[in-house]
């Protein structure tokens, strides 16, 4: 039998910044999209050496183990504070904090809203799957009306548990944001389009432009209860309408940085 | 052997300064020294004391129950402070705003009309000077060449042009008191 | 170094700068918020950190994650913000990395008032945050000691990679004497090797303290077990005063501690044999010298600014011994040195019974002093 060689071309591999650990997220879940954006946007702009990564609390708590960058864990809610720390004292890393939505839109509320204010030239990534995931399926703050969950079992009743937490909006309001934007994470082109904003959140910081946030639309078919190909179209369905993908603050100095 | 002076009065009148002075100057004398305010929100416009330790070792307790003398710049300090001073003991009370006689004859008490002195000095503000030349003059745990050095060490800058004129009221105070039969 | 006239919040705040503390979080609160404004003006005009945070929650993680850095950090606060810095401190430990903090105590519990206190000995000493962990406490009772003790926290926070506590209370924070402050320590170039500062030509570092294995948390355990009692060996600190023919032993930390000195001196002018024991570090506690004391003295009395926190603490160390009296003022009250020495007088001529709660009798002697009616 004869074999005739071909040559090899390497088309896809682990980047250098994601560790060669495997997933303990559940199949079908979108931190591992969003973990190698990450590391890609990291390998891509060599910031890897020196950059520190701070973990919630919640599904991505174990965020720290995929990443070969320097990381610490935060406790629930207060990575933007342990973030402005590590940067107030080495304002030449990238810090990143990289949040659920039950860790920054609840909890983590106020650390979040004043780390914008000030300008903090830190970056955030912000996992919005509406749901509470570590803890079992309980509602977030940013739960949709109507959507049932363990702690909201006959739907998200608007009158008596609050709307849905808008992040992107309510943070673009403040002066001290450089870069916020929503993107999603349900199909390969919004992913392409993550994946760029994540870049523009790093040079936001690397430009001391401010404090920079990227909000993703994830999902969690496990809590959600679907498969994994209904929740990218139950994302696309509920969550899209209210969570509108968009820039709603964009610095002037970045608009014509190409990347 | 430790002497202790509570100056009490209303917020702005110098009451934390008059004791900050004889801190500064009993330090500068090799002294063991405290000074302790009256702090919190009655600070701003209401009443302030402080409480002046001096000694010859290692001072226990800031604060005191019976001073060793009291200096009440306003009515309700003398009401306040005027049995609490040891038997003894000195008060100097601010006659420019007391409108009565002193009660205690088992201490020495001069009752100056610091308001009245100061003003003629030109500065109402030196009323607390005039109270603590005074209460030297009657109890000289310092002297007043120790307090004038003091001041002229330790006088904000924004107030060194009043310098000499709180040199002057010490020595008004002091010689008022001194002229006071006890 | 002269000596200068200086309050305490600013010696103390000063001290931290001459020790080389490079960044501060926090936030204001009376009465410790001198400490805060003196390093507002003196860290960014030496090019180093000063940031006012949101909240004491914000501070105490603030903290924690320049701590992370392998920076020297600290806070400063008053009981009320210390017990929000409480699930931080939690962290903290259990990372274990060194931080330093000053409280300022006042008086509580809840809002209280912003009068000097002795309140927080549990909620620090005895833990507050969630697990096992020991921090270390001084507790000055001087404006001097206050320098020399915040110095000493940074050393010790560092040597043993945990949270070194100065507690003072607000006649502290508020009082002026004479102190001396140490020179100006260079700051350091170098960082410990657990440091996170970015991977740069090694492997990556991860500082946490989540240990999910429960088995590794238990070692975890075990290994600040070990280095609390390496600190329980080596870092005992206290004071005696006229100890040595003792008969009565009064014990007090910090401004208590200094109060009673005034009394027992009034007493020895009398001819009484009473002495003074002032702990320095309130943890480690100074067990085993109380415990020497109990075997030599006759009674001893504790006096504290709380409803006998640290009272417990000698109880262990006197183990049924020798009677122990208490006299205590709450809320912000504080006592004067005539009220010790009358105890002092009350406890020599009188038996005090070895058993019974010595908490429940001074709550029956004191309900008239402060015109309880039942």
């Amino acid at each position: 039998m004869v074999t005739t060689a071909t040559p090899v071309q390497v088309v896809y591999k682990r980047p250098a910044s994601l560790s060669d650990t495997p997933t303990h997220y559940c199949p079908g879940c979108t931190h591992g999209i969003a973990h190698r954006l990450i590391a890609e946007v990291m390998d891509e702009m060599n910031i890897r050496e020196r950059a520190i990564g701070v973990a919630p609390v919640g599904c991505s708590v174990f965020a720290y183990n995929y990443f070969t960058c320097d990381f610490v864990e935060a406790a629930h809610g207060r990575a933007p504070a342990m973030a402005t720390g590590i940067k107030r004292v080495l304002p030449d890393r990238v810090v990143f904090t990289y949040q659920g939505d039950g860790d920054m839109a609840s909890i983590g509320m106020s650390e979040i809203v004043h780390a914008a204010g000030r300008g903090e030239n830190i970056t955030v990534i912000f996992i919005n799957n509406a749901i509470y995931g570590m803890t079992g399926g309980q509602m977030a703050p940013t739960s949709l009306p109507g959507q049932k969950t363990t702690s909201s079992p006959t739907g998200r009743d608007v009158e008596s548990m609050g709307f849905p937490m808008k992040m992107a909006e309510l943070l673009s309001q403040l002066e001290g944001a450089g870069y916020v934007v929503r993107r999603s994470l349900h199909d390969p082109k919004n992913i392409r389009m993550a994946k760029k904003a994540i870049r523009l959140a790093f040079e936001t910081q690397i430009r001391g432009l401010g404090f920079s946030m990227v909000e993703l639309l994830s999902t969690c078919n496990t809590n959600w209860g679907v498969s994994v190909l209904e929740a990218m179209q139950y994302l696309k369905d509920h969550m899209l309408p209210v969570y509108p993908i968009g820039d709603y603050k964009v610095s002037p100095a970045l608009e014509n940085l190409r990347v | 052997m430790q002497t202790e002076i509570i100056i009490a009065g209303f917020g702005g009148q110098g009451v934390l300064f008059a004791g900050q002075v004889m801190a500064y100057a009993a330090m500068d004398a090799g002294r063991e020294v405290t000074w302790i305010p009256s702090y919190g929100p009655e600070m701003r416009g209401g009443t302030a004391n402080c409480t002046v330790i001096i000694a010859d070792e290692e001072i226990g307790s800031p604060l005191v129950l019976n001073p060793r003398a009291a200096i009440a710049l306003n009515l309700p300090s003398l009401e306040k402070y005027e049995p609490l001073v040891v038997p003894g003991g000195v008060l100097v009370a601010n006659a420019s705003l007391v409108n009565r006689p002193p009660l205690r004859t088992d201490i020495e008490s001069v009752f100056i009309p610091a308001n009245g002195i100061a003003e003629e000095l030109g500065n109402r503000r030196l009323l607390n000077m005039v109270a603590l030349g005074a209460l030297l003059a009657k109890l000289p745990v310092l002297s007043l060449d120790e307090i004038n050095k003091a001041l002229e060490d330790h006088l904000p800058e924004r107030h060194k042009k009043y310098l000499e004129l709180n040199k002057q009221a010490l020595q008004r105070g002091a010689e008022f008191a001194l002229q006071t039969v006890a | 170094m002269p000596k200068e006239l200086l309050k305490g919040n600013v010696a103390m705040a000063e001290a931290a700068v001459r020790a080389g503390v490079e960044a501060y979080f926090g936030y204001p609160i009376t009465p410790q918020t001198e400490l805060l404004e003196w390093m507002s003006e003196r860290l960014p005009a030496l090019g180093r950190t000063f940031l006012q945070a949101e909240s004491e929650v914000a501070a105490i993680n603030m903290l924690y994650g320049a701590a992370c850095t392998g920076a020297r950090v600290m806070t400063s606060s008053s009981s009320p913000g210390i017990s929000l810095m409480m699930e931080g401190l939690s962290y903290i430990a259990g990372t274990e990395v060194p931080v330093v903090l000053i409280d300022v105590m006042r008086g509580g519990p809840g809002l209280g008032n912003i009068a000097p206190s002795q309140g927080d000995y549990n909620q620090i000493v005895h833990g507050g945050g969630h697990g096992d962990y020991h921090p270390i406490v001084l507790a000055p009772s001087s404006i001097q000691e206050a320098i020399d003790f915040t110095v000493l926290a940074f050393d010790l926070a560092e040597k043993y990679r945990t949270i070194a506590f100065v507690i003072a209370d607000g006649n502290i924070g508020q009082m002026m004497e004479p102190a001396e402050l140490p020179p100006m320590r260079p700051l350091r170039t170098e960082y410990p090797e657990w440091a996170v500062r970015g991977a740069m030509g090694r492997e990556h570092h991860f500082l946490s303290s989540i240990y999910i294995d429960p088995k590794d948390e238990e070692v975890t355990n075990y290994r600040l077990m070990q280095v609390w009692n390496r600190i329980q060996a080596n870092e005992v600190r206290y004071r005696e005063y006229y100890i040595e023919d003792a008969e009565l032993v009064v014990v007090g930390f910090g401004t208590a501690g200094r109060i009673s000195l005034s009394a027992v001196r009034n007493a020895r002018a009398q001819g009484l044999k009473v002495g003074l024991f002032r702990p320095i570090t309130l943890s480690p506690y100074p067990f085993k010298e109380l415990e020497e004391i109990s075997q030599h003295a006759k009674k001893i009395l504790v006096v504290e600014m709380n409803s006998g926190q640290m009272l417990e603490d000698v109880q262990r160390a006197v183990k049924g011994r020798i009677p122990v009296e208490f006299y205590g003022r709450m809320g912000g009250m504080v006592p004067f040195p005539d009220e010790v020495l009358a105890e002092i007088l009350r406890i020599q001529q009188e038996e005090i019974p070895l058993d019974g709660d010595p908490r429940q009798r001074w709550m029956e002697r004191f309900a008239p002093i402060i015109n309880w009616k039942n």
